[in-house]
């Protein structure tokens, strides 16, 4: 015992009683325990699983112009890749560019009228394939697969009975379509902004509660006669203007210092970002509600933020998901964010081309502010 | 309004509320007339606010029923919400709102015709024109004090529920709150207000005693204490401290207590309260004398038998 000297003991004992004291709290604080213990498991498998920069199954439409051995083959070979989900049998040029346009393919493979003839007479036709590169990532991957998957497909089937391997038989010509440099900033910028965009939006009104209840402001409020919708509306309402202005000044910065372009309706853009904003906001007060602190109200909105960044889309390819990792993204509101600033700015995209995108964000919207109303506490029970 | 009793402003019967194992309010049973200043008294964790919270809304009660202002708290309670004023033992208002935004806040949450017109003469009322601007936060207890007054009688209540509004307030500023409050009452408003300061009981027209949850006595000041019955007794001298001391284990002997330089003893059994002092009665190093209970002796006398039966239910 002496040979501690008492200083030291001193300083030790104090130590111990505050490490007591935090591990005491902690233990109470069963909200971050455990977030402390799920969380990273939880992300761990989630994203674990669910990233695969290698994309498989992209949504795919086919436009046979002609009826023939080989392009059936061909498309019975696109079906047995994990590459292509042949998702559509176009039957027009307009088809295949409106299913690019809203999103619902990423690629579109034309075989034109006469392949098949030109093929047996050694002519090097061209098929024709055209990807939605605004993300470049998954659009580049998929076609370089697409000529050796097309290649084995006519060789195994022996249609030909020319094809020698050192020489093609065929050409694939490309078009990157709303992309064609490839450029990734086209994808990130656009993505840029529905990530700060969620990230600020989330955290404003993920305090919004909790503070006036901390600062012991709720019991006057509640005291007085204003219904929980009303407080709701009237906490949301100011961020709106002020994500608005955010949403404002980083689409100029994408259009004038990054050069991308925006080839769709400006008012459409401001009308569908407002409604994200206010989905967010929306989100970002149910857990206001739910979250006993300011503090765990902060770690509901990150929880919440790190599958929007790493399920959206935005930094990994959609497609290249797992069905199941695909639909807790269509769950969040960015996918579809991502989607429609993509749409507008990258490929002109109409209301009616994002009207299934545009009804998540209102259907996620509606449902985060039901759960928030609904859990709402107007007592102090 | 009810049609039976138009002059009770607040008529609640067997209000209880429990927090998890613990029974904060206990069949409570309380009678506020119109007009009137009610005080509310009793220990830390009594229940007084607990009460208020549920006269209020803001809280359920467990069982019990009631109406404040006529309506059912129960089922009313936002109709009740836009007729009282309710200002909280802590300061409740926006810290980081000027005084002008936090009464035009309160306005317009109420539905004020004009909230800025509203705002401006509680301003001029309140004795605050020139500092309108300033930041609630950065004003000091008594005026915090008096701005949350002025919020709470801004959109013009029928009921005023002032849970402890005078704690950490000079004494001074206690005055005029209280004067203000008389003023309000003169007015028709109805005033309900938790206290632990007796002076301040003594200036309400009815007092209600509540401690571990239960209403122990009620009525107006004067009667509160002659229904103790209490015989108490004043003495002076040396040594006091070791004659409470010895008092104190003494049956008969209800109250022993300190009241800066005397000491006053007492209890309801007036023949056993002789008795026990009588070995000191003519001991020259004390004077004795007999005089009127104060409300704060009824009050220690209340708290130390709900104590004794307290202990005896437990045991």
């Amino acid at each position: 015992m002496s040979l501690i000297p008492a200083r030291a003991r001193g300083a030790l004992s104090r130590f111990y009683a505050m490490l007591m004291k935090e591990f005491i709290q902690l233990r109470r604080d069963r909200v971050t325990l455990a977030t402390m213990i799920s969380v990273p498991l939880m992300q761990l498998f989630l994203f674990g699983f669910a990233i695969n920069t290698t994309p498989r199954d992209l949504p795919t439409a086919v436009l046979l112009q002609e009826n023939t051995d080989v392009g059936r083959s061909i498309l019975a070979a696109l079906r047995n890749t994990a590459f292509f989900d042949i998702r559509k049998v176009a039957t027009s040029e307009e088809e295949v560019d409106s299913l690019l346009r809203s999103g619902t393919v990423l690629f579109a493979i034309e075989i034109p009228a006469g392949f098949e003839r030109a093929l047996r007479r050694g002519e090097t036709p061209a098929m024709l394939v055209a990807a939605d590169a605004t993300d470049p990532v998954a659009a580049g991957s998929a076609l370089g697969a697409l000529e050796g998957v097309v290649q084995s497909a006519l060789s195994r089937d022996r249609v030909t009975g020319v094809a020698p391997p050192a020489q093609p038989a065929f050409e694939i010509r490309q078009h990157r379509r709303f992309n064609p440099a490839g450029s990734s900033q086209l994808n990130i910028v656009p993505g840029l902004l529905g990530t700060i965009l969620t990230m600020t939006m989330l955290i404003f009104t993920a305090l919004s509660v909790t503070r006036e209840v901390e600062r012991g402001t709720m019991e006057s409020l509640l005291a007085m006669p204003i219904r929980p919708l009303e407080i709701m509306l009237g906490k949301i309402a100011p961020y709106v203007a002020v994500g608005f202005l955010q949403a404002t000044l980083i689409v100029s910065a994408g259009v004038f210092v990054f050069g991308v372009p925006l080839l769709g309706n400006l008012a459409l853009l401001a009308l569908l970002s407002t409604l994200f904003i206010a989905a967010n906001l929306s989100i970002g007060y149910t857990f206001s509600t739910l979250a006993q602190n300011q503090l765990q109200a902060v770690q509901m909105a990150m929880m919440f933020f790190l599958p929007n960044i790493l399920l959206s889309g935005f930094m990994f390819p959609f497609a290249g998901m797992p069905v199941w990792a695909q639909w807790i993204g269509e769950c969040l509101p960015l996918t579809h964010y991502i989607r429609i600033v993509r749409g507008i700015m990258l490929k002109g995209a109409d209301l009616t081309d994002l009207q299934h995108d545009g009804l998540w964000l209102v259907g996620l919207m509606l449902i985060a502010m039901t759960i928030a109303v609904r859990r709402f506490r107007q007592t102090l029970d | 309004m009810t049609q039976s009793a138009p002059d009770i402003v607040i008529d609640v019967a067997g209000l209880t509320k429990t927090f998890g194992t613990r029974t904060v309010v206990k069949d409570l049973t309380l009678q506020v007339r119109r007009g009137q200043i009610y005080g509310f008294l009793g220990p830390n964790g009594s229940g007084k606010t607990t009460t208020i919270r549920m006269l209020c809304g803001l809280l359920t009660p467990d069982s019990g029923t009631g109406s404040c202002l006529g309506y059912d708290i129960l089922t009313q309670s936002h109709l009740i919400k836009r007729h009282v004023g309710y200002m909280t033992q802590r300061f409740s208002l926006y810290q980081d709102l000027s005084i002008r935004e936090n009464l035009e806040f309160v306005g317009r949450v109420f539905g004020l015709e004009d909230p800025r017109a509203a705002a401006s003469e509680a301003i001029d009322s309140l004795g605050l024109r020139g500092r309108e601007d300033q930041i609630a936060g950065e004003l000091s207890g008594g005026w915090k004090q008096r701005l949350a007054l002025g919020a709470c009688i801004l959109p013009r209540p029928d009921l005023l529920l002032l849970d402890e509004p005078t704690a950490g307030v000079d004494p001074k500023a206690r005055r005029d709150f209280w004067n203000q409050i008389h003023g309000l009452s003169a007015q028709g408003l109805t005033v309900l207000v938790s206290t632990h300061y007796m002076d301040e009981a003594e200036r309400c027209h009815e007092i209600a005693y509540i401690a571990y949850g239960e209403l122990l006595a009620h009525g107006p000041v004067d009667s509160v204490v002659r229904n103790a019955g209490l015989q108490t007794w004043r003495v002076s001298g040396e040594d006091l401290y070791s004659l409470a001391t010895a008092l104190g284990k003494l049956p008969g002997l209800e109250l022993v207590a300190p009241f800066g330089a005397s000491l006053h003893v007492g209890g309801r059994d007036h023949a056993a309260v002789e008795a026990a002092i009588a070995p000191w009665r003519n001991d020259p190093r004390y004077v004795w004398r007999l005089d009127e209970p104060t409300l704060e002796d009824v009050f220690i006398d209340l708290m130390s038998r709900k104590k004794d039966n307290f202990r005896d239910n437990a045991s």
